[in-house]
């Protein structure tokens, strides 16, 4: 339905319920983005560092190492720390929201999310980064050009 | 022992010769002895230091002496004088027979000398031719030689008399001498004695009466003066007296005192005398009566101050009766022999009876005085104790009931130190057994009433701790329910995420395409999870009310904005409906302040109740602000199925739908209405609802129009 606008964007997806991450990678592909995926906390850290995505979908709710400390040791990472995070949770009580932000997510979404706002969601960050990510350079090159 | 005395001048020297004049011409001119006598005597007095003199001449033809004057001799020397010329051996007539006076010594006892008390000079009358004398003059003396002047008197008298003895008859001489017998037995009187005729002209008076109404020559003017009004008041009073008959007349008369000044009150005695030869003349007798009348007067007002004394100490005994009257112990005054001489009236309840009293009355009342007269002997005996203090058995006479009494006797002693009585109070134990008895009682019970207090406190305390625990728990147990609720809506969304991710990703055909049937079906699956997911977020919602987590977050916005946005929110739905659904807001609107975010909700939860219960017809929602209470209303009106009046409270409560069979023909959880009736409250409104059967229902909404934070 929707065209992959930028198919060779990689999305991290972290996610310790086989079914709900499976079907966000399904959805995904279908849309036209490359996935690869992480059951815990841990693991996310792993693979960004090794893989370096361009977007990291993150369940707060993880075993062994949760997705707050996940996010707060990527944002701490220098290597990783320019990686947007979207979290995801059912929790909809006030303040985790908040948390998740302390943490260092960049937007913040409530499960139960259909794969469309989900998408639509990873559109919207990957959209931003690349906006920032032009400013920075163009204000590089007029750096160099002086 | 009598002697001789030297006279030793006989010229007339050392007294006033005008004196020895005047009384030389008095003896040249009468005839009378008598008068010679006293006259030479009183010059004496008068003239010398002689303080006594007498004269006696020989009585011719007899052979006795006879006293013709004399001055300062006692009435009783005068009376008994008596001497014999022929008796030679009397020391006397010896001194007649001299040619020389002679001098006696103040302490002889060889006769009774008429001067009493002094010596004295005998003097023998008798001139040179006399061969013998005719008489005596004895004068006072304090020292042997005689005195010039008391010689010339001798010799001046010692002629006069021989001069006119030769003429003067016995009778006349004897009547003299009686004359004066009488004059000094008058003198000797001590009341003042007077003869007057009937004017009060006196005639005769004594001593004592000269000393009133006759002034000597040389007296002061005060009192000649005295002297003179005493003569008036004296002939005021027998003039204004019946004098006129012979009986004695008895009058109050009072004089004046010629030498102090003082009145003198005199009780006066007259008598009418008729003397044929003389005429009828006045006796009369004063006696002094002012010592009696002042006696009188001093015994009046003894009398008076005695009667004050009566009256001052019966007003003491009342006194005193009031105030043991006023004690309420009983309280006796016994004298020695145990004998009640006073008691106050508690007391005569104890110790009287009237005679009419009946037996056991009069038994205990005469008990009672027993037991009384033993205790009072306990003080009379004891000789050195004043006080006794003990107990005694009496009994209420009324009652016949047996009371210990505390008794205390005291002792009343006279200034002498004798006992005089014996002042008992009595004092009931008996009443402050029983007060004893109640303080004791009272002070079990305070002392009761103290621990069950403190129990009761100790039993609060327990219960406000236990209440403390209970109330810690309940807050434990409430967040525990809440945290369970979040978790448990947290596992219901991670599957039903899946649930409704999946039928998402067929319906978009992410597997491949679909048939209709597949399709169909897919959709239901779909709806019945978006059902489930409201459940659960309802729930939710009131999880998070009713667990405090749900804060405000006040803005200030404009409400038909906001209605627009619901509205078109619900399009999809409103379409479906085919019901005319329109929203009437007044031009002037004030913005609200609350929190836009739970008034929509509210306004789309009554919206989409109100598109769900109304088959045909319209819906309305209507705005409008009411400046006075500064309120603001949204009302959703249809024309729907209504709800019966009796229900009206129950569509607010949790899970209620009114028709809650299963097959029902109404989606929804059942908790719309619940949660908003909630956050209404939690934005200071209200929700009321207007709605008939088969009419259709009017929800309406309001709100304060500025919500303050609380």
């Amino acid at each position: 339905m929707t065209k992959p606008e930028s198919a060779d964007a990689l999305v991290l997806v972290v996610e310790d319920y086989q079914d709900a991450r499976e079907m966000y990678s399904a959805y995904l592909q279908f849309s036209g983005y490359r996935v690869e995926e992480a059951t815990n906390g841990m693991e996310a850290i792993e693979k960004a560092i090794e893989l370096m995505p361009d977007i990291i979908l993150m369940d707060l709710a993880l075993p062994k190492v949760d997705g707050w400390e996940a996010t707060k040791r990527l944002k701490s990472d220098p290597r990783t720390r320019h990686i947007p995070i979207v979290a995801l949770t059912g929790h909809a009580l006030a303040g985790f929201a908040e948390g998740a932000r302390e943490a260092g997510c960049d937007a913040f979404v409530t499960k139960p999310c259909l794969p469309d706002a989900l998408v639509a969601e990873i559109r919207r960050m990957l959209a931003k980064t690349r906006q920032q990510d032009d400013d920075k350079r163009g204000s590089e090159s007029s750096g160099q050009r002086r | 022992m009598p002697r001789s005395a030297a006279v030793t001048a006989v010229q007339l020297v050392g007294v006033d010769p005008d004196a020895k004049l005047s009384l030389l011409e008095f003896l040249l001119v009468t005839t009378d002895l008598q008068a010679s006598a006293r006259r030479a005597v009183d010059w004496l007095a008068a003239n010398t230091h002689v303080k006594q003199a007498m004269v006696a001449v020989v009585e011719p033809g007899t052979a006795s002496m006879m006293l013709v004057a004399e001055h300062g001799i006692t009435t009783a020397a005068i009376v008994d004088f008596s001497l014999a010329r022929d008796d030679d051996a009397h020391p006397l007539i010896q001194a007649m027979r001299h040619a020389d006076p002679t001098f006696f010594e103040s302490t002889n006892d060889a006769f009774r000398s008429p001067i009493e008390g002094s010596a004295f000079h005998a003097i023998p009358l008798r001139t040179d031719e006399d061969s013998l004398a005719h008489g005596l003059l004895l004068t006072s003396a304090t020292i042997p030689d005689l005195n010039p002047d008391v010689a010339w008197v001798a010799r001046t008298l010692a002629r006069q008399v021989g001069r006119l003895l030769s003429r003067q008859t016995l009778a006349e001489t004897r009547f003299g001498q009686e004359r004066m017998l009488l004059y000094s037995i008058i003198n000797a009187v001590t009341d003042p004695i007077l003869l007057t005729d009937t004017e009060g002209k006196l005639i005769i008076a004594n001593t004592h009466a000269e000393k009133l109404f006759a002034a000597p020559e040389d007296a002061s003017e005060g009192w000649r003066r005295a002297t003179g009004l005493n003569n008036m008041l004296f002939s005021a009073a027998l003039s204004t007296s019946a004098v006129g008959h012979s009986e004695m007349a008895r009058r109050e008369l009072l004089l004046v005192d010629p030498l102090e000044g003082s009145d003198l009150l005199f009780e006066l005695l007259s008598s009418r005398a008729t003397d044929e030869r003389q005429g009828t003349y006045v006796v009369s007798i004063l006696r002094n009566v002012t010592d009696l009348a002042r006696a009188k007067e001093e015994i009046e007002e003894s009398y008076r101050t005695l009667r004050l004394a009566q009256a001052e100490v019966r007003d003491e005994r009342h006194r005193l009766d009031l105030i043991i009257d006023s004690v309420a112990d009983p309280i006796l005054v016994t004298d020695q022999e145990g004998d009640i001489v006073l008691m106050n009236e508690p007391a005569e309840r104890l110790f009287t009876a009237p005679k009419s009293a009946s037996d056991p009355v009069l038994r205990h009342v005469r008990a009672n005085g027993a037991h009384l007269t033993s205790f009072v002997s306990n003080v009379l005996t004891r000789g050195g104790e004043q006080r006794y203090r003990g107990e005694i058995q009496l009994t209420d006479p009324k009652t016949g009931r047996l009371s210990p009494v505390e008794g205390l006797a005291g002792q009343i002693l006279s200034e002498q130190g004798e006992l005089m009585w014996v002042v008992t109070i009595l004092h009931d134990l008996a009443e402050a057994i029983e007060k004893a008895k109640l303080f004791e009682q009272l002070k079990q019970a305070s002392a009761e009433l103290e621990r069950k207090v403190q129990e009761a406190t100790a039993e609060l305390a327990e219960q406000n701790e236990l209440l403390r625990r209970q109330h810690i728990a309940l807050e434990q147990a409430s967040a525990l329910k809440s945290q369970f609720l979040a978790n448990m809506s947290h596992e219901f969304r991670t599957p039903l995420n899946a649930i409704l991710g999946y039928t998402h990703m067929l319906l978009n055909g992410v597997t491949g395409p679909i048939s209709d049937p597949q399709r169909k079906s897919l959709s239901r699956i779909d709806s019945n999870s978006q059902h489930l997911l409201a459940l659960i977020n309802d729930i939710l919602d009131i999880t998070r009310i009713e667990a405090g987590r749900m804060p405000l977050n006040l803005s200030t916005f404009k409400i038909p904005a906001l209605v627009d946005e619901v509205m078109s929110e619900l399009e999809p739905i409103i379409r479906r409906s085919n019901l005319s659904v329109r929203s009437t807001m007044p031009r002037v609107l004030p913005a609200l302040r609350s929190d836009r975010q739970k008034v929509k909700q509210i306004v789309l939860n009554l919206l989409s109740n109100a598109l769900k219960f109304t088959p045909a017809g319209s819906v309305t929602i209507k705005a409008s602000y009411d400046a006075r209470s500064r309120t603001v209303d949204i009302a959703v009106s249809d024309t729907g199925v209504g709800i019966p009046e009796a229900d009206h409270m129950k569509v607010f409560e949790d899970f209620r739908q009114l028709d809650s069979s299963p097959a029902r023909g109404y989606g929804g959880t059942g908790l719309g209405l619940s949660i908003c009736r909630r956050l209404s409250q939690m934005l200071d409104g209200t929700i009321d609802l207007e709605s008939k059967v088969g009419k259709g229902s009017t929800f309406t909404l309001q709100l304060p129009a500025r919500l303050r934070k609380r």
